[in-house]
């Protein structure tokens, strides 16, 4: 019902005012300029979807999507029952594990750190430093792992042999994969990781710090008591956060950095998607891994943002 | 920081700042080497020896690599998808994200619902790539701009910090009879330039980086891109493939400094760039954690 005050009014009350076409004509200029982004949406995004379907179908490429036979739920059987699956999951479990012990908790340190310079120049010029690797891309922090530590050509290597012993081949060993795409993490993430802890950090109280002070308190006492608190709900949800995103090992990174000596550490499941689904042509294989993948990642970040909402905060949605 | 009297440093400060120099010192580290050994004179480069400061200047290197039709291709490629790939990502961005500020549109929930879903589930590589296939797209530039259009964080912060703005000055605008479309470009626009400028810039750093969609969609050695590039004269040492992306025979020499010329290349817009990225990026970090 269209009330005679509608055309003057401005706000809320009259967007909202008569039957659903009429405020959709109304908005057809908002309508317009959300259009382009919605069609992106539609197609790249939920289209694929689609695709799903593929892990239920044996695809054929001659018979094509629609003609091709349903097999249920043979595809997930078969992974289940492939020794590699067991190494992907192994693999991905490892490699967060190791992230989440080491690099996890660096950021926290170097906030801490460089929360307590006192010098602004020095604090900002270091900033600047750490956060540089940030905007590199996988291929260029690659390239420089392999000059790092190739064994033909690495600066390791150089100084080992200079030492007069004999060079490591780290990039083919499989003991020192996790610990390359870990440290890689950290040189690449833990200076940027810093700001949001930073930021946290600058919402301290000055007159607690103060006070601890007129009570005898340590720089180390001060840290621990007033500092860290302060940065506590901001771990904690990162952390969360962190633990939801665990099937999403970085792709890129693994991908430039595997080789065939050290697969049975590297593999995880979009590599495998990737080298079997695209390269290989198995086509509803690669969709069932990524489906899997894509499923439990879907489980772990609604999980773990229903505990950080759960616990008072802002999730991501 | 915690509260000290005393002016002078502590022992505490002292260890401090030497651990902290000493972190940014191992993240300076890769760049000062490969940055010294790649203007290092290819002639007196040795393999194995280490080398801190390079024994001999020279540009040798680069003049080599940018004479070469490999990665003249793949600077032009590369420059082609970053420019209309930012600017495409701008513009889609920016209007729908302002459109999403618009909670009384009908269909609003439905919208928004289907923009956080895209945050927390994802097709997939392989159904992806089909969708990319099925397109046309396989082997063109395209198949790198239109699938990156825009994102749901990027719509979340964007819009975010169009919230932030006054709504008299739309109100304002309304009032002297300006259309929806008038207030988005004359009122909402400008006062959007600061993150106008920290999405160009972000969107730019993404597309240059871009390296896994390259690798899958396009097959044409010669339409590579510059990531793909320096993969495979670094990492896989191919000089065949990389002399095939110029359209020649005659083999990129893969030697050190060359293959450090060419990651140094990789990296130099960014580096160039680097000083005003920090700002506006920081900034968009934090706008990215208080969203609305």
């Amino acid at each position: 019902m269209k009330t005679d005050a509608a055309p003057k009014l401005l706000g809320m009350g009259a967007e909202r005012s008569g039957g659903l076409l009429a405020r959709i004509v109304r908005h057809r200029a908002i309508y317009a300029l959300v259009l382009p982004g919605l069609l992106y949406f539609i197609i790249f995004k939920f289209a694929p979807l689609w695709g799903l379907l593929l892990a239920f179908k044996d695809y054929n490429p001659f018979l094509g999507f629609w003609a091709s036979p349903w097999v249920g739920f043979d595809h997930f059987t078969a992974l289940f029952a492939d020794p590699n699956f067991y190494l992907m999951l192994r693999n991905t479990l490892a490699i967060n594990l190791i992230g989440l012990v080491f690099h996890f908790p660096l950021p926290i340190l170097l906030a801490l750190m460089l929360n307590e310079i006192r010098h602004e120049a020095f604090k900002r010029l270091n900033q600047s430093v750490v956060y540089m690797p940030h905007f590199l891309s996988w291929v260029v922090v690659a390239s420089l792992t392999f000059f790092m530590l190739s064994a033909d050509v690495g600066v390791v290597n150089k100084v080992i042999s200079a030492a007069g012993r004999e060079t490591v081949s780290f990039l083919s060993n499989p003991n020192y994969f996790w610990g390359i795409l870990t440290a890689q993490n950290m040189w690449k993430e833990a200076g940027w990781g810093t700001i949001i802890f930073l930021a946290a950090m600058a919402g301290g109280d000055p007159q607690r710090y103060e006070a601890a002070v007129v009570d005898g308190a340590s720089r180390f006492r001060q840290i621990w008591h007033i500092t860290l608190p302060a940065i506590r709900p901001t771990v904690i949800i990162l952390l969360i956060l962190r633990l939801g995103n665990m099937a999403d090992i970085g792709f890129e990174q693994v991908l430039l950095m595997i080789n065939p000596l050290v697969l049975s550490v590297g593999e995880v499941f979009d590599t495998y998607a990737y080298t079997h689904g695209i390269l290989r042509g198995q086509i509803s294989s690669g969709v069932t891994v990524g489906m899997f993948k894509g499923v439990v990642g879907l489980v772990l970040i609604v999980l773990s943002n229903y505990v950080v909402k759960k616990l008072g905060h802002e999730g991501i949605y | 920081m915690s509260f000290v009297h005393k002016k002078r440093m502590t022992l505490f400060d002292w260890v401090n700042y030497s651990l902290i120099a000493l972190f940014s010192l191992a993240c300076l580290f890769p760049f000062l080497y490969v940055f010294s050994v790649s203007f290092t004179d290819p002639k007196v480069y040795v393999p194995l020896k280490f080398y801190l400061f390079p024994e001999k200047w020279s540009l040798e290197s680069y003049r080599y690599i940018l004479s070469t039709n490999s990665f003249l291709n793949a600077l032009k490629s590369t420059a082609f998808i970053t420019v209309v790939g930012t600017v495409l990502n701008i513009a889609v961005s920016f209007t729908m994200a302002y459109g999403l500020t618009k909670r009384t549109l009908p269909g609003y929930r439905f919208i928004m619902g289907g923009v956080v879903f895209t945050l927390v589930f994802s097709a997939g590589i392989v159904p992806n790539y089909l969708l990319v296939k099925e397109l046309g797209l396989l082997n063109s530039y395209w198949s790198l701009i239109w699938p990156s259009l825009t994102n749901a964080w990027s719509l979340i912060v964007i819009k975010s910090f169009m919230d932030s703005l006054p709504a008299e000055l739309e109100d304002a605008a309304k009032i002297d009879g300006c259309s929806d479309i008038g207030v988005f470009a004359r009122v909402i626009l400008p006062l959007s330039l600061p993150a106008i400028a920290a999405f160009t810039l972000f969107f730019a750093v993404g597309h240059w980086n871009t390296y896994f969609n390259a690798l899958v969609y396009i097959a044409d050695s010669k339409k590579w891109t510059l990531q793909i590039l320096v993969k495979t004269l670094v990492i896989d040492s191919n000089s065949v493939a990389v002399a095939q992306a110029g359209a020649s025979d005659e083999a990129v020499v893969p030697q050190e400094t060359i293959r450090m010329a060419s990651i140094v290349l990789a990296m130099a817009p960014i580096l160039l760039v680097y000083p005003f990225l920090q700002k506006h990026f920081a900034k968009g970090v934090m706008l990215g954690s208080v969203k609305g």
